[in-house]
Parts: structure tokens; C-alpha cells; sequence
């Protein structure tokens, strides 16, 4: 039963945006009514599959395509622990962000444009984390982040504009990248099925050729992720989309299209090695330290928050990199679980506070229209609810007990200091320190100084839609805490280490060898 | 082996564009290049010697074929590189239409 629900993930929001775009023209408000509900159904459905999920892999062979002689020619769809959780947080962010820009997004013009392409994204990531094919991912990819680009100009203003343009550069150079490494391992192993791929690098021996496309699939996806030496066009296309797709790009596209893709490649495809998992460690090493330096000097909001997103991410990589390396070694099992838990914990924390802080930040321009700090001040009278959820997540990212972010970065740490990097530790403690003492400047300047901004008329809170979308994501900060608890923690996140601790078992349940 | 070196010539052209040119069009102009370097490589990787167009024959039981896949893959590639390219000109057009000039030295408003 649960195989045949795969494909929905993937068909429900792409005939949503062409339903929009059809029908939204002569029925007056069907896009906003439309896709809020079509995400919340999603939502519902994908946390239904995590719950019954007990670290069963479900896959869907598109075309009914057999395996011949054992070789799968089919694409496949995999749903494992891993992918449920990347598409409950993409599911989740998408409807609150959705059912926020119901008011927001009211002062563009062309609402259909903006709800049939956020649907489209939806559609390319959903397809991202649930394809089981090299090639199917690429063209997945795609989808996503062209429609990312249009979203990130939807202002067309010049800084719009311009953002844009950038990243599609820098996006064109990374998808060529990505689509030179898969010709070059469709050259050596004559397959594009991740599974097939992984049995036959087992079988062979590993030589300079695997390490040349391992680094390219790192530049390649780490571009699509903004690691730090390929950030450059994050700040500026995070900051310049409007507020709820900025909370979809740092919230999920980049751990959908770039983080999630790493992983997945170099835990279940590529056998572990020491060296590239040491390449990934200083990845994630500069961008968490790099990216909140970056963020220090910073006074326009989202430029603030688009940096922490790139320091944030730097965690996730580091400690999913120590879990790779631990496993590359071959020691200590339990804290390669640990430092992978971590990770994982922490990207679905970033999903949450970080669209948050997105939200909040787009509530601030749509009254008092602008980003900079210097003439913002006194928000907490005239708008409570904003105030107290940015409180909650700026807390929950600066990592305050009982906030979920601080229970994450615990367990990275805690994972750092057993696999004996201490250094990493404490790093990972001082990063912690700085993005407090930037978060600290924010809540400051935006909400308790006296006033610098100048309009008329009274400021006053922000409307209903609005005020749902941040306050659930406020909820949330402090539910996600539960799965500090080992027992829930195991439930949620136990079958997505499974699977990526076990490349064996995931080749086993696509190919059934 | 000649034909690798070919396309990694036409990978050259695309970067060197892409890295010195200040005109807009001309930068897309190259990462289309620099694609279409990609691309042919993928059909090279295809190719096998003295083959045939794959439709397969039944009487012809020795006959060698190209493999398929790569070819494919190709034409869904570059129907992706279109909707880039197309984007990417929406983009140049609107910008012209705001700076009222393709130079990117005087497109710099987002620094820092």
C-alpha cells in the first residue's frame, strides 16, 4: 500500500501548478485556497508514512520495469528514513509558508505566477530526496532550482534582478559540474541506478578516477548548498526573494538539492574514505566559522540571516562528516550513529527556526518597509506576536535550553568530543557564542531599542495568516526538542541512520539481491 | 581520442568567456558553450565503434549498436540548458531594461 503512495509526492504538486495556472485565471482566489491545502494534505501524508515507517524502505518502479538478470532498468523511487524526513520538513515548511503569503504576497502583482512556481519547487525537491536514479535526480534538481530563479526575481526590481542573474550563473556552473560527474560515472560503470552503481564500486577497486569524480560531485552539489568557498551567491539570493520563499530556499532548498544529495551520495553510493571524508569535515569546518563572521558585520536582516544559514549548514556538514569518517575508519559504530543523529536533528531544527527568523524578517519589511536594523527599533510594542516568535527561534539558533537548537548542537558536540576533535568541539562551541552575540544585536535593534523609523500612520500587527505560519513554527521550536529524548529520537531518526550507516541494505531493497 | 580533446576545447572557450567577458549576453552566450561542451561528451561516451543507430534488427544477429542512454540523457539535457538559456535572457532583458546597460561593472548593487 505504502509503494503506490510514492509517485503522489511528486505527481500532487506538479498538477497543482498546472492547475493554477489553468484555472487560477477565471476562478477568483483558487491559487491561494489551492495550495495551502494540496501541501497540507502532503504534510499530513508524509507525516503518516514516518510514523508507520519501521526502517522499511518503500520503492516504486516507475513503468513496472523488472530487473533483468538482476540489472535494474527501471527508475526507481525510494522512500526510506532518510527521504520521509526531508519530505515532512519540505511538505511542512512549504504549507506554512504558503498559507503565509496569502497576505504577504497580496501587494505583487501575478499571484498565479508566484503559487504555480512555488508548487513546481515543491515538485523538483519532492523528486530530488525520493529519486533512486543519478540522472532522474539531475533532471529533478532542475526543476527546482529554475524555478528557484524566478522566484528569486519575482520583486524585478534591480536588486532582484541582479541576485538573479548571479545565481543563475553560479547555478549553471553547478548543474554543469554535476551533469559532467554523472557522464563520467556512466562511463565507468554503465548505470545510472544509485544501488547498481554502489554493488559495482564495491566490486572494483577504487582508484584516482573514483576521487576525480567524488571532488566533482562536491563542488557541484556543495555549489547547490553554498559551502563556503562556493557562498557567494547565497546572501544575495536569499535576501533579495520575498520572505516566504526566502524561508523555502534556507529552510529546504539548499539541504534538499545540496546537503541531502552529499549524504546520500557519499553514504549509500561512493564507499567511505578517509581522505574525501576529511575533505567534507573542513567544508563544513569553514563554512560554520566563515559564515558567522560573514554575519557579524551585517545590518540588513535577511543578509544577517542568510549568512547564518550558510554557518548553521557548516554543522550539519562537520558532524555528518565525522560520522563518515568514524565509518571509513571502521571504529567506534556508536558515535558515527551519534555524530549522523546530529546532523540529521539539526538540519530538520534549521528547517524550523531558520524559516521562523525568514518569516519574522518578511512581517518587519511588510510594515515598516525596510531590512536595515539601523532604522527599525521598539517593534515589541506595536507587534507582540512577531516579537515573541523571533525571540523563540532567535533563542532556538543561538542555542538557548529549552530551545531545539540547543539540544542538536549538543549532541554534535557531544559526538565531536567522543570521536576525540576536540578542536572541532570547540569551534562548534565558539560559532555558538558569536551567533548569540549576532542574535543578541538583532532582537536588539529590531524590537527593544527606541524608535528610528519614521511613517505616519500606526504600526500595527501583522495579519492572521501571518501571525498562524510563525507562531506553529514557534510551536514547533519547542516540540522538536522531544527528540533530544533518546527513545523518540530513535523512532524519528533511527531509520535514517539505519540506512545510511547500512549501504548494503539500501543496494539490497532496490535491487532485492 | 582526438574527439575528448575537441570537446575539452570547447569546454575551454566557454570558461575563458565566461571569465573575461563583461557583456551579459556574451556571459550566456559561454555557459551555453560550456554546456553544449557536456553535452557532446555525453554522446561521445555513447559512441561505439562502428556502430549503428540502436534500432534493433532481429535478422541481423552480429550487428553492433551505439548505446542509447547517453543520447537520451542528452536530449533531456539540453531541453533543460533551453529553459536556463531562456531564463537567463528573461533576466539580461529586465536588467537592461533597469541599468540601461549589459556591462556587469556598473550592474553592483549587492556587495558585502
Amino acid at each position: 500500500m505504502m509503494n503506490s503512495l510514492i509517485p503522489i509526492f511528486v505527481i500532487l504538486p506538479l498538477a497543482t501548478a498546472f492547475l493554477i495556472m489553468i484555472l487560477g485565471k477565471f476562478i477568483k482566489g483558487f491559487q491561494k485556497v489551492i495550495t495551502p491545502l494540496v501541501l497540507l494534505f502532503l504534510t499530513v501524508l508524509s507525516f503518516y508514512c514516518l510514523l508507520n515507517n519501521h526502517s522499511n524502505s518503500f520503492t516504486y518502479t516507475i513503468g513496472g520495469w523488472e530487473p533483468i538478470n538482476n540489472i535494474p532498468i527501471a527508475i526507481h523511487l525510494v522512500m526510506d528514513g532518510f527521504t520521509l524526513i526531508l519530505l515532512v520538513i519540505i511538505s511542512l515548511i512549504g504549507f506554512l509558508a504558503s498559507f503565509y503569503s496569502i497576505s504577504y504576497i497580496a501587494k505583487f502583482t501575478s499571484e498565479n505566477n508566484f503559487y504555480a512556481l512555488l508548487c513546481l519547487m515543491i515538485t523538483g525537491m519532492n523528486g530530488v530526496v525520493l529519486s533512486g536514479d543519478l540522472f532522474n535526480l539531475f533532471v529533478f534538481l532542475e526543476i527546482a532550482v529554475i524555478a528557484s530563479y524566478a522566484l528569486v526575481a519575482f520583486g524585478t526590481e534591480k536588486n532582484e534582478l541582479e541576485a538573479s542573474f548571479k545565481y543563475q550563473i553560479l547555478g549553471g556552473i553547478a548543474s554543469f559540474i554535476i551533469l559532467f560527474a554523472i557522464a563520467l560515472i556512466y562511463w565507468r560503470t554503465k548505470t545510472l541506478n544509485i544501488a547498481d552503481i554502489s554493488v559495482l564500486l564495491l566490486t572494483t577497486e577504487q582508484n584516482t578516477f573514483d576521487v576525480f569524480v567524488q571532488i566533482l560531485l562536491i563542488s557541484g552539489f556543495g555549489l547547490k548548498a553554498a559551502m563556503i568557498p562556493f557562498h557567494a551567491w547565497l546572501p544575495d539570493a536569499h535576501s533579495s526573494a520575498p520572505s516566504p520563499i526566502s524561508a523555502m530556499l534556507s529552510g529546504v532548498l539548499i539541504k534538499a538539492v545540496g546537503i541531502y544529495v552529499i549524504i546520500r551520495l557519499f553514504f549509500n553510493m561512493f564507499i567511505a574514505s578517509e581522505e574525501i571524508s576529511i575533505l567534507i569535515i573542513t567544508l563544513g569546518t569553514l563554512s560554520m566559522v566563515i559564515g558567522v563572521l560573514l554575519a557579524i558585520g551585517q545590518w540588513d536582516i535577511k543578509r544577517l540571516l542568510a549568512y547564518h544559514s550558510i554557518s548553521q549548514m557548516g554543522y550539519v556538514i562537520l558532524s555528518v562528516g565525522i560520522g563518515l569518517l568514524l565509518m571509513a575508519r571502521g571504529t567506534k559504530p556508536t558515535v558515527a550513529a551519534l555524530a549522523i543523529a546530529g546532523g540529521l536533528f539539526h538540519m530538520v531544527n534549521h528547517a524550523v527556526f531558520k524559516g521562523l527568523l525568514f518569516l519574522n524578517a518578511g512581517a518587519i519589511e511588510h510594515r515598516i518597509n525596510t531590512r536595515n536594523l539601523k532604522e527599525m527599533g521598539g517593534l515589541s510594542q506595536e507587534m507582540p506576536a512577531t516579537s515573541a516568535t523571533s525571540l523563540v527561534a532567535s533563542m532556538s539558533i543561538s542555542g538557548i535550553p529549552p530551545f531545539n537548537g540547543f539540544f542538536s548542537k549538543l549532541i554534535i558536540i557531544i559526538a565531536a568530543v567522543q570521536a576525540k576533535f576536540y578542536l572541532l568541539a570547540f569551534l562548534a562551541v565558539f560559532v555558538s557564542i558569536i551567533t548569540l552575540a549576532s542574535f543578541m544585536k538583532f532582537q536588539r535593534y529590531a524590537f527593544f531599542n527606541k524608535k528610528e523609523y519614521n511613517t505616519n500612520q500606526k504600526i500595527k500587527e501583522v495579519p492572521f495568516p501571518m501571525i498562524f505560519s510563525m507562531a506553529i513554527m514557534g510551536i514547533l521550536c519547542l516540540v522538536f526538542s522531544l527528540l533530544a529524548f533518546p527513545d523518540i529520537r530513535d523512532q524519528i531518526l533511527g531509520p535514517a541512520v539505519d540506512v545510511l550507516m547500512n549501504a548494503g541494505q539500501y543496494t539490497q531493497t532496490i535491487i532485492g539481491m | 581520442m582526438i574527439v575528448y580533446i575537441l570537446c575539452f576545447i570547447l569546454f575551454l572557450v566557454g570558461l575563458y568567456g565566461l571569465i573575461t567577458r563583461r557583456n551579459l549576453i556574451k556571459i550566456v552566450i559561454s555557459l551555453s558553450i560550456m554546456e553544449f561542451s557536456v553535452f557532446l561528451f555525453l554522446v561521445i561516451i555513447g559512441y561505439i565503434d562502428s556502430g549503428i543507430a540502436p534500432i534493433v534488427d532481429l535478422k541481423e544477429t552480429n550487428q553492433i549498436y551505439v548505446d542509447p542512454l547517453p543520447q537520451a540523457m542528452v536530449l533531456t539535457a539540453i531541453v533543460i540548458g533551453l529553459a536556463t538559456t531562456a531564463m537567463l535572457l528573461a533576466i539580461a532583458i529586465r536588467l537592461y531594461r533597469k541599468y540601461k546597460t549589459f556591462d556587469i561593472r556598473e550592474i553592483n548593487n549587492l556587495r558585502g
